[in-house]
């Protein structure tokens, strides 16, 4: 009974992927290593400064940006899950993993915004770009991890390049989404006025597309911060190492303290995150904080 | 009045292939034929008129008429197929992108039937849209913005976001936009229909008294003949993409074109329409000097078929009127029967707005600018006029309001 292809009829495509990818490392190692450059200079720069200040230091300012860009609630859910954090005696991880996270959204809206407005401005371009997300979100973080050890090595570079990758389709989809979205008569009124293709991008299409783009960008951050974690498999730093490492020793209150902390960024970035998504509507609200303090500063000057 | 705006022979056709649609219009097809045969939609068919500067000039006509288009073909937010649309002596249908921009941003302005205000913006942001957009300075922006929030009646409401409002300042919002960039030209499309009666009767109110100010030409469009009516300094009634017939309000509804026109105004308070002038027009003046005697003046009277007479000097001069009755109860002259002119109506006037003026046996003198009474008319004249036991003859102001000249292929659907 044959129930197998005889071997010489096996389809020999991990050879060539192989040959392909050996041929790609060769002939193009100068232009992935350029592109690591980028990377792991706002990568450093993130981690220094994190690491420069003290762990105070850090807290307030998650609870302040937690005020102002979402609620205080937010803002206390972040301080108070940091300074948990700080106590489980995670902190330099936390800020490895952090400084991960900030990297890769850095350069998932460098790149996914304006691919997203691209998409949102042309059908055939939203056609060609469509089944490539499909693919990328469909494809298992795993496989992420193998083209990129090839292309650019082992290390906390490489894992952010995979988290990039990982995390860019959501901002791009909902980019494009909330382009489309606008209502046609605020388009129009636009042009009515006179308005150019720019300004009605700029001042018409992007501010009405802003929630949507930060619905994405709360996406993006939730799944780069998942791969954060599954790049410690290629010898990223960061809380990820610490579960790893945690599950290789069978150390489970390591893996358990690292897995709590991983939970506690992920509640506080998200609660930060959200708020950006709801417009703010009404005059008093939008002033903010420093609105609120400046007018106040103003009221006292003017009774003086 | 100088003329600012001239649309001649405008044609638009949706499609990919209007050049076969062009051809069965020229062969006088109607609009459900063409797409029928060719899957193209006439939406305008030859559309022309004048607007004065400083006009209401209504495009009235039922949905599906083609009017938003017309309005939309205007500042070219949809271009035309074929035509002509001069304004100021140009036509803008040869300007460039950005000739057509600038057009735009300075001399046509728009207000949409669906507000179409940007919910990001404060109302003061979306006032001063226009005015951003062509690069004023900060100081003129803020300027302007706030006289036209002021025009509008909605100087408090500047920090506001549009969904704090009420449709009726929503549009509000809509017009101080459109008013700020200080256009020569604003369109409205359909602006009062999102809102409810009471609302809407408001704005148009103050639409006319802002209009007695600031003297804009503007392109109304609408499908409720009450609006259109009461508007207007002429109107276009507008069916199946071509005009039926263009004049002024008093022309479509004392002078319909056909049934179909004259079915507008079938339901409508016809006097809201009626001027005293035309009134005057309609009916024969008799006029008699004081020193006539009482017995010429009845008899002129009878022969008139008229119950008053108007009294004045060979020179001209008004001295009262006499009745038919009066004349009949003195043996004397004229002036021993004349009674004093009390009631008057200014030629321009509508009849509609002053029917407390007309008291039972006595006329009321219609009265021209230049203080020369054209007419002496009674509640029972007005009644047979809109009765229409009288249909008088109407000037048509004839060269801007021609009974617009019907195609073939309207005659015969509408015989």
């Amino acid at each position: 009974m044959m129930d197998r292809v005889p071997q010489e009829y096996v389809f020999p495509l991990d050879d060539y992927i192989q040959t392909g990818v050996h041929w790609v490392v060769d002939e193009w190692r100068p232009f992935f290593q350029a592109l690591r450059w980028p990377i792991a200079k706002v990568l450093d720069v993130t981690l220094d400064s994190l690491v420069f200040m003290p762990f105070w230091g850090v807290v307030a300012v998650l609870l302040v940006l937690g005020w102002r860009l979402a609620d205080i609630r937010a803002g206390i859910t972040a301080a108070l899950s940091f300074t948990v954090i700080a106590f489980l005696g995670l902190w330099d991880e936390a800020m490895i993993s952090l400084s991960i996270l900030i990297t890769s959204v850095v350069f998932c809206v460098i790149v996914g915004v304006p691919l997203g407005i691209l998409a949102g401005r042309s059908n055939m371009f939203w056609a060609f770009l469509r089944p490539i997300l499909d693919t990328m979100q469909t494809t298992p973080s795993f496989v992420y991890l193998v083209p990129v050890v090839m292309l650019f090595g082992i290390g906390t570079v490489p894992g952010v390049i995979a988290t990039i990758i990982f995390s860019m389709p959501p901002i791009i989809r909902l980019t494009n989404l909330g382009l489309r979205q606008v209502p046609a008569d605020a388009i129009e009124a636009g042009e009515a006025f006179g308005a150019t293709e720019w300004q009605t991008l700029v001042r018409i299409r992007m501010p009405m597309a802003m929630p949507s783009i930060m619905a994405g960008l709360n996406q993006t951050l939730l799944m780069a911060l998942v791969m954060s974690v599954i790049i410690s498999m290629i010898g990223a730093e960061g809380l990820g190492l610490t579960v790893l490492r945690g599950i290789g020793a069978l150390d489970v209150g390591l893996a358990g303290i690292g897995g709590l902390s991983i939970v506690l960024i992920a509640i506080s970035l998200d609660r930060i995150t959200q708020g950006l998504g709801q417009p703010r509507k009404s005059a008093g609200d939008r002033k903010g904080f420093i609105g609120r303090i400046g007018r106040a500063a103003q009221l006292r000057r003017s009774a003086a | 009045m100088t003329e600012k705006l001239k649309v001649e022979g405008l044609y638009k056709v949706y499609g990919e292939r209007p050049e076969e649609a062009m051809r069965l219009i020229r062969e006088g097809a109607d609009p459900d034929t063409i797409r029928e045969q060719t899957g193209q939609v006439a939406a305008v068919i030859d559309a022309s008129f004048k607007v004065d500067e400083g006009e209401i000039f209504t495009i009235m006509g039922l949905s599906g008429s083609g009017k938003s288009t017309l309005v939309r073909c205007l500042n070219r937010l949809i271009e035309p197929t074929r035509g002509k649309i001069i304004l100021d002596g140009q036509d803008i249908l040869q300007h460039s992108k950005s000739e057509m921009r600038a057009t735009r941003r300075r001399k046509i302005s728009m207000v949409f039937q669906n507000f179409a205000l940007l919910p990001h913006k404060t109302v003061f942001d979306n006032v001063q849209l226009g005015l951003s957009l062509r690069g004023e300075s900060r100081e003129h922006c803020e300027k302007a913005a706030t006289d036209a929030l002021a025009q509008v009646g909605l100087s408090g409401w500047s920090d506001r976001y549009p969904d704090d409002l009420s449709g009726g300042m929503k549009q509000r919002v809509g017009l101080a936009r459109a008013l700020a960039s200080d256009p020569d030209i604003l369109l409205m499309d359909e602006p009062f229909s999102a809102l409810d009666p009471l609302i809407r009767d408001e704005l148009q109110r103050e639409l006319l008294k802002l209009q007695r100010e600031i003297k804009k030409t503007i392109i109304f469009i609408t499908h409720d003949f009450q609006e259109a009516v009461k508007l207007s300094d002429h109107l276009a009634v507008m069916r199946d993409g071509r005009f039926v017939q263009v004049g002024t309000p008093q022309d479509i509804v004392f002078r319909p074109f056909d049934t179909y026109v004259k079915n507008f105004s079938r339901e409508m308070d016809r006097g809201r329409v009626l001027t005293a002038a035309m009134l005057a027009d309609a009916f024969e003046t008799v006029r008699v000097a004081p020193t006539a005697r009482a017995a010429d003046a009845a008899a002129a009277l009878d022969a008139a078929g008229r119950p008053f007479a108007l009294v004045e000097t060979p020179s001209g001069a008004v001295q009262g009127y006499v009745g038919r009755s009066d004349l009949s109860r003195t043996g004397g002259t004229v002036s021993d029967a004349m009674n004093d002119l009390s009631a008057k109506l200014a030629s321009d006037e509508i009849v509609g707005n002053a029917y407390d003026r007309f008291q039972p046996n006595r006329p009321v003198a219609v009265v021209t600018p230049d203080q020369r009474v054209t007419g002496l008319v009674t509640a029972d004249d007005v009644l047979g006029f809109l009765a229409g036991k009288t249909m008088p003859d109407l000037r048509l102001v004839a060269e801007r309001a021609p009974v617009h000249a019907p195609t073939p292929a309207y005659q015969e659907a509408n015989p």
